[in-house]
């Protein structure tokens, strides 16, 4: 198993007393494709932050266990963290503008990735960043390495970013809200892409959205979280049928194109769901 | 109520709007749709009178617009944005937010009109005299939306409403807005890249594409894929496919 | 309304009634945060008591300060003179307190002067850019090149030394970094939606200057004023050490220390305490102004 969760809390520390904002939160992910999905404050981000141990830090995680690749990272050292970090577990943020450095060109940045857990030259590391970029579809990779990330589009800063992660080969991707930043068709490309190079280097993936048609069309599974709390866990292609009432409120208040309402069904929030 | 004629905006060298027409009936309900960097955003900045740097011919309310200040156009012509939590100002509070718009155009009864317009948009009283941080996202763009209305202007600019909302949110958002134009006979102009919403909202949809305007055609004939353009046939498959 | 002013769930609820409520509470949240940084709070204590030295100085004072005694010249503190005599005798304990007064009185006159214009320079070249921009922020940049120092000696010593020429001279050098950091602020300020907002209300320029631009360039401009507290004191002392400050026999602590350091080697004191002075004033100055800037600074909401 490449991640193993079991009752996983995470508190912050605020002014009018402590506030759990992920509650005894299970599951495991192995070489396949997960989607969390949520609304904002479902505690979706923070269940994958935990994992890498970035929370802020007002925030502490206890949990029964939480693996990360055999790797029990509420004890781990931070050197090992740093090995996770770096070496097995990569993470694609929303915004490549803020997770790339804006005075690095995007093959310089690869390639540091790439020397950091190969022994290389430099020659050699500039080789497997434009490999890399040619591996995320980027057309003219030895054009793209050589440009700061201001001269990229959404899209193919995302691209970098992917490639950036994947160059030291690790086990599990976890992406945040990859592509809530891009344009529809976009979005799709940069998706399609993860979806490709995870399944072909049998890598893990941790996709977490508030888009449940869009996980749903991705995943192999999908849990859904609400309030800190996941209330179900099924897999993608049996979205349709999800039997707890948020799920179904999630799916039915979107708009369609195909199925036009003049009003769209409101989610009243039952304090059930909390339990 | 809205004319566009040959509309051309220019940001340095680069053509950001390259001729773009099309009119909307009053009472009648207008989306644009497109990729970021169409060019649907710069539109309708220009018919808020944000931005004054464009060629061609603008008409709002049977007025065509000038460049410079057009203080009887905001009676006219208000506008939502995008991002709730950018749009208010964080040291004011929502009662201030309100009646600064009455303030300004010396419209009286302030305190009952800003009770009203809270009901209005299913606001709490109790809400009035919060500040932006202490409101959720959907009841920050409630708050803007009233911002919008309370001055009684006939045309509301959309410009992606709800993009930044949760999905509950965005549904109770989009009825509000339902309801709003229906009850006030106000004319929208929407601009979103989420075909789904804004078919949900508009009766007509123009797509953008590059700076241009591609295609108009009724949310009917886009449902039922007469579409005439690649692009519009593109944009309408994604949609159905994430669907 | 007063009686509510000490109810703590009044203050912080999250549905006032009024905009009294409104501003108070979150006033009130600013005030709680202010009181759990330590640092910042002493700063603010030792602040509140050198005002109150200075206003009350008449009261405190246990000898007229400008009372020369020369059978009493460079005593050591004690019963009678608790800081000591200085070289003409005078009570050191009551010049300082009286110097408070000098000091404090430069250092608000200036910033009253100051800030003002600089938020207003700032604010108006940030808010209309282009021409108005250019020629302002140039005007700015002539003052900011001229060495400070320099300046305001030339500017004293063309007009005349004394508490006024040091404070307009102060002022001078003092305001162009106050109208480079409101012209940052608003020009981010002025794209900002609410602003449109505003425009769209149909506002005036001078109105979205006035009352929804300024209060939000405010807040760092009180914690830079602040923090530049500390350094217009040690400019008042040095100006005051020139000779080019208060003029004898007012007792500046600048002043004080430049005619007490021919005595540091034998009656180090006399020269000493009123360093302590300018010392503790200016490091609670600048506890005030960081505590400040953690509780004001936009930048960290």
């Amino acid at each position: 198993m490449l991640v193993e969760i079991a009752g996983l809390n995470i508190v912050f520390a605020g002014r009018n007393g402590p506030h759990t904002a992920v509650r005894n939160v299970s599951l495991t992910l192995g070489t396949e494709k997960l989607g969390i999905v949520g609304e904002s404050g479902s505690g979706k981000s923070l269940t994958a932050r935990a994992l890498l141990r970035l929370l802020p830090p007002a925030a502490t995680a206890t949990a029964e266990v939480l693996r990360v690749d055999g790797t029990d990272v509420l004890q781990a050292s931070e050197r090992r963290m740093q090995t996770i970090r770096g070496h097995r577990a990569g993470l694609v943020l929303q915004d490549p503008k803020y997770a790339l450095n804006p005075v690095m060109t995007a093959g310089a940045q690869i390639a540091e990735a790439w020397r950091n857990r190969r022994k290389g030259t430099r020659r050699e590391a500039r080789e497997a960043a434009i490999d890399l970029l040619a591996q995320v579809q980027i057309r003219d990779p030895a054009r793209v390495a050589d440009c700061y990330p201001h001269e990229l589009s959404g899209g193919m800063g995302q691209r970098v970013m992917i490639a950036m992660m994947l160059a030291p080969d690790p086990a599990l991707l976890i992406a945040d809200e990859p592509t809530s930043a891009l344009d529809a068709p976009v979005q799709m490309e940069i998706l399609n892409l993860m979806e490709d190079l995870v399944s072909r280097r049998n890598m893990g993936l941790m996709l977490i959205s508030h888009d449940l048609p869009l996980v749903g069309h991705f995943c192999d599974r999908v849990a859904v979280m609400y309030a800190g709390r996941i209330v179900e866990h099924l897999a993608a292609d049996r979205l349709a049928q999800a039997s707890h009432p948020y799920t179904r409120a999630l799916l039915d208040c979107l708009p369609s194109l195909a199925h036009p309402r003049p009003r769209l069904p409101v989610m009243t929030r039952d304090p059930a769901w909390l339990a | 109520m809205i004319v566009v004629d040959d509309l051309r905006i220019r940001f340095g060298d680069h053509d950001v709007v390259r001729g773009v027409r099309f009119s909307v009936e009053a009472g009648g309900s207008f989306g644009i749709v497109g990729e970021s960097g169409s060019g649907k955003t710069t539109v309708m900045r220009a018919l808020a009178g944000l931005n004054d740097a464009w060629d061609g011919y603008l008409q709002v309310a049977g007025v065509p617009l000038g460049r410079g200040r057009n203080a009887d156009l905001h009676r006219r012509v208000q506008m939502v944005f995008q991002d709730p939590y950018g749009s208010l100002h964080p040291r004011q509070t929502v009662d201030r937010a309100l009646s600064e718009p009455l303030l300004v155009q010396g419209i009286g009864d302030v305190d009952r009109r800003i009770r009203k317009m809270l009901s209005d948009v299913a606001l709490p009283a109790a809400a009035r005299f919060r500040y932006p941080h202490q409101l959720s996202g959907g009841q920050r763009q409630r708050v803007a939306i009233a911002r919008a209305l309370i001055s009684e202007p006939s045309v509301l600019l959309l410009d992606e409403p709800t993009s930044a909302l949760d999905v509950s949110v965005q549904a109770e958002i989009l009825n509000l807005l339902t309801d709003l134009r229906a009850e006030r006979q106000l004319t929208y102009l929407m601009v979103s890249h989420n075909l789904a919403v804004v078919a949900h909202l508009c009766a007509t949809v123009g797509v953008m594409s590059n700076g241009e305007m591609v295609e108009i055609l009724s949310t009917e004939d886009l449902r039922a894929g007469r579409t005439q353009q690649p692009q519009t046939a593109r944009l309408r498959a994604l949609s159905l496919e994430m669907n | 309304m007063i009686a509510h002013l000490v109810d703590r769930a009044w203050l912080l609820s999250d549905s006032p009634q009024s905009r009294a409520q409104a501003a108070l509470g979150s006033a009130y949240r600013l005030w709680c945060d202010f009181r759990a940084n330590g640092p910042a709070f002493l700063g603010l204590v030792v602040v509140v008591i050198l005002l109150l030295a200075a206003a009350f100085a008449p009261l405190l004072a246990t000898h007229d300060p400008l009372i020369q005694n020369l059978g009493q010249r460079l005593q050591p503190p004690s019963a009678d003179h608790w800081l000591g005599t200085d070289e003409l005798g005078r009570d050191v304990y009551s010049r300082l307190l009286f110097g408070a007064r000098v000091t404090l009185g430069i250092v608000f006159a200036v910033v009253v002067l100051v800030a003002p214009i600089g938020l207003a320079i700032g604010c108006i070249a940030g808010y209309y850019r282009g021409a108005t921009d250019a020629i302002l922020m140039r005007v700015t940049d002539i003052f900011l090149a001229f060495p400070r120092l320099i300046l305001a000696l030339a500017f004293v010593a063309a007009i005349k030394p004394g508490i006024g020429s040091a404070v307009i001279a102060i002022a001078l050098t003092t305001w162009p970094p106050y109208a480079r950091l409101a012209r940052a602020e608003t020009l981010v300020l002025r794209d900002a939606d609410y602003i449109a907002a505003v425009r769209m209300a149909g506002a005036s320029h001078r109105r979205i200057i006035l009352r929804h631009i300024m209060p939000l360039c405010l807040g760092s401009l009180v914690v830079r004023v602040t923090l530049d507290m500390s350094s217009i004191i040690i400019f008042t002392a040095s100006l005051g050490f020139l000779g080019m400050g208060a003029q004898p026999p007012s007792p500046e602590w600048g002043a004080m220390i430049a005619t007490a350091r021919r005595f540091l080697l034998e009656q180090w004191w006399v020269p000493l305490i009123p360093g302590i002075a300018i010392l503790v004033a200016s490091l609670a100055f600048n506890l005030l102004g960081d505590g400040l800037r953690d509780v004001l600074d936009p930048k960290q909401d």
